[in-house]
């Protein structure tokens, strides 16, 4: 019972409340409270895969349509769906799984949502309370092996606490920084009865997120910004996650300041703006990565000056004056020292910059500005991610340009981990956020197919493309079985070049082209395996085809289409920034420096 | 430099271990971690004594208040404070050292706390130069056993960790 709820018991054994203001209070199970908590918090899906322990919430599942449960076929994809979900809406994906392995299994999906701050719910089902510890039969201490990936955990040992529990983990879950939360509830607590309320609202004394900047800190970061002679803009993750991409493209406008964003980020400011530079980052652009390293003043919002952005901290943008602005604390000063740190949310902070910004008789030098933009106009007309256009064989990088023209920018596109991750963030010119799904911070093969059934359930009529690699598609496979049973139809691009081709790229620059088990020798018929599984399966081997198949798959609006792209082998991302290095010494694609080596493979 | 940092805390199944778990997984050192009740019995009262660069003192500080879990904190090394542990030991006390190591517990201002034929068991609390030292003048005699408690603290004055 809450304190200040008044409840008269009409009768014994007749399961109903009524409360001091007449609001019908009903007892109902665990089981039946986990699923009215979710209808009451607005969702739609949950991705998931029953077991021993969670049949009672599976049970009261079954009694009800609201909430719908999307079976897949392995708890990473549910993980992974839930994800998915979640960075196409903004609202929380949730999860069910089972004790044991169900939710061992759902931990890398977990630890991918951490990473990237993603906010997510994620119900796991444990063994019953008295055989806690017991070493019992699908028992795994869950609470303490998700601890360091999950914003927070909870194990709830009594039924009086779920709806509380579950009240708890959605706010913190979309709050702050947003992040999966973790409730493990034993079979007992889901079997066991109490009456029914869900909180309205909820204050937590050990938890409440800044969103405000502080007035002097603004001040003085307007002070530093419009002072800058060579400014640069770098943007991550928090800009999608505040929703605040206009509120940046109108800053970025107000300065004519350059913009990056980081591989989180990409959409916030539009990729076809004169002003956007890039992404930046160990693949990131020339005029980039040579615009942060010069630069004399960073302005850095929602991003965390991650290892694949700085390069070697030695050498990071030795002439800078750092502005950061993150609602994490903690994400400031871990990396890289700052000279002005802002707590708070994206979109308040940079409303209030902007509204500093305005009061000010002084407006950036217009002189300076003219001459950084001539330098970072040179540094772009080395065309970094230009391509060989007259090769036999499909490049990689055409695929991904045809079908962003073919789609018009328009396709919400999710990504597996590797070269044609890199490929998918550099050719796709993304002016929108929530179109760009990808692992970013954990890096998780397997992500791209079941994230994208997520974001294909969220947006049914929309045209949900995942770029993938045959390395990583296939570590989450089982999914296109889930793409069957739901209909989704998700247009699968694989970038089929018979390599874990980042591995292998690595292997050539510093291993000595030792191509160490990075090579796959028997791999399955792509076309034969899409098509076993109902799915509609097409091989491009020739560049000319490349356009006409993307077509044709794109047009089979009701159907999953795998199109297997036979890829250059051979192919590498470039520019690259290599282990210690800084971001003035990138590796550029060879015809922009010396002759190409000969470049044998296996 | 060495930090004594005092965090009230959730009185939490699991409240502990995240703290514990932070420390391990970001490479954070602890010197001493010691954690009880205090008079409002939903509230722990951590003590964490780590040492580290002023960056990883900072980076410990913002990475133990965004633990869910944890209430406040502060630094007790940043103003004046009184730090305190407990030592428990037990020597052989023979012959001589009967009466030398009786001596030498009245001058570090501890206590004899048990007594057999051939052992005595002392009490000390003070700082953790106070304890070493101790330790160090106890080599008149055999050390059987020694437990500390690990390093608790309060603030000197008005300033107190308190909700």
């Amino acid at each position: 019972m809450l304190p200040g709820v008044y409840t008269t018991r009409l009768g014994p054994g007749r399961g109903l409340f009524l409360s001091s203001d007449w609001e019908c209070v009903v007892e109902l199970t665990g089981a039946d409270i986990i699923v009215r908590c979710l209808q009451d918090e607005g969702i739609k899906y949950i991705f998931g895969y029953p077991g021993g322990a969670a049949l009672h919430i599976y049970d009261a599942l079954y009694k009800q349509d609201k909430v719908k449960h999307i079976l897949v076929r392995h708890e990473q994809g549910a993980a992974h769906a839930a994800d998915g979900y979640a960075r196409a809406t903004g609202k929380p994906g949730v999860v069910l799984v089972t004790s044991g392995p169900g939710i061992t299994n759902a931990v890398t999906g977990i630890a991918t949502a951490y990473m990237d701050s993603i906010p997510m719910v994620v119900l796991s089902a444990q063994v019953p309370t008295h055989l806690i510890g017991d070493d019992a039969f699908q028992e795994v201490d869950a609470v303490g092996i998700t601890r360091p990936c999950v914003k927070h955990n909870f194990l709830v040992k009594d039924v009086t606490d779920l709806a509380m529990t579950l009240k708890k983990a959605f706010y913190i879950a979309a709050s702050g920084r947003p992040g999966p939360v973790l409730i493990d509830i034993p079979k007992d607590v889901t079997a066991n009865k109490t009456e029914y309320l869900y909180p309205k609202s909820l204050t937590m004394r050990s938890y409440a997120p800044v969103n405000k900047g502080h007035p002097k800190q603004i001040k003085r970061a307007v002070d530093l910004i419009l002072g800058a002679k060579r400014p640069i803009i770098y943007t991550g993750g928090g800009i999608v996650l505040s929703e605040s991409a206009d509120v940046l493209v109108e800053l970025v406008q107000t300065l004519g300041y350059p913009c990056t964003n980081t591989l989180m980020g990409l959409g916030s400011y539009p990729a076809d703006d004169p002003l956007f530079l890039g992404m930046l980052g160990m693949h990131g652009t020339y005029e980039a990565n040579m615009a942060m390293h010069d630069c004399d003043m960073m302005l850095a919002i929602g991003a965390r000056f991650d290892d694949r952005i700085t390069g070697e901290l030695a050498k990071f943008a030795p002439h800078a004056r750092i502005i950061h602005v993150d609602i994490d604390p903690s994400s400031i000063g871990k990396n890289v020292q700052v000279e002005i740190p802002i707590v708070g949310d994206a979109k308040s902070v940079m409303k209030d910059l902007l509204k500093e910004i305005s009061k000010r008789d002084k407006k950036p030098d217009a002189e300076a500005l003219k001459r950084w933009w001539t330098q970072i106009d040179k540094w772009r007309s080395v065309d970094c991610l230009s391509y060989d256009k007259n090769s036999g064989l499909i490049k990689p990088q055409y695929v991904i340009e045809k079908l962003f023209e073919i789609t018009k920018g328009e396709a919400l596109v999710t990504s597996d981990v590797g070269q044609h991750q890199m490929w998918a963030a550099q050719f796709y010119g993304f002016n929108k956020t929530r179109r760009w799904i990808n692992s970013g911070g954990l890096g998780t093969m397997g992500f791209g197919l079941p994230a994208a059934m997520g974001v294909q359930l969220a947006y049914p009529e929309e045209t949900v493309i995942c770029v993938t690699g045959e390395a990583s598609v296939i570590m989450c496979i089982q999914e296109l079985s889930t793409c069957k049973q739901y209909d989704l139809p998700i247009k699968m691009v694989n970038l089929n070049n018979r390599y874990m081709g980042m591995v292998r790229q690595w292997q050539e620059f510093f291993y000595d082209r030792r191509y160490s088990h990075s090579y796959m020798d028997a791999l399955p018929d792509f076309v034969a395996l899409a098509e076993s599984f109902g799915h509609v399966g097409i091989r491009i081997e020739k560049p000319g085809d490349v356009e006409g198949a993307l077509q044709e798959g794109l047009k089979l609006k009701d159907r999953l289409v795998f199109m297997d792209f036979i890829t250059d082998q051979t192919e590498n991302v470039y520019p690259m920034i290599a282990a210690g290095k800084g971001h003035n010494e990138m590796h550029l694609k060879p015809s922009n420096g010396e002759a190409p080596p000969e470049r044998e493979l296996a | 430099m060495r930090h004594i940092i005092s965090i009230l805390l959730e009185n939490e199944a699991g409240a502990l271990s995240r703290v514990a778990g932070l420390f391990s997984a970001r490479g954070y050192n602890i010197e001493s971690l010691t954690v009880a009740p205090t008079d409002d019995p939903t509230l722990s009262r951590m003590t964490v004594v780590t040492f580290g660069s002023e960056e990883i003192i900072e980076q410990i500080v913002k990475q133990l208040n965004k633990l869910v879990d944890v209430v406040k904190l502060q630094d007790l090394t940043e103003g004046a404070h009184i730090e305190r542990e407990l030592m428990l030991v037990k020597v052989k006390a023979l012959d001589n050292a009967r009466e030398e190591v009786k001596r030498l517990v009245d001058i570090f201002r501890g206590r004899i706390i048990d007594v057999t034929d051939s052992t005595y068991t002392l009490e000390l609390t003070g700082t953790v130069e106070k304890l070493d030292a101790f330790v160090k003048a106890l080599d008149v005699t055999e050390i059987i056993e020694v437990a500390r408690s690990g390093v608790t603290g309060i603030a000197r004055g008005d300033r107190a960790l308190k909700v």
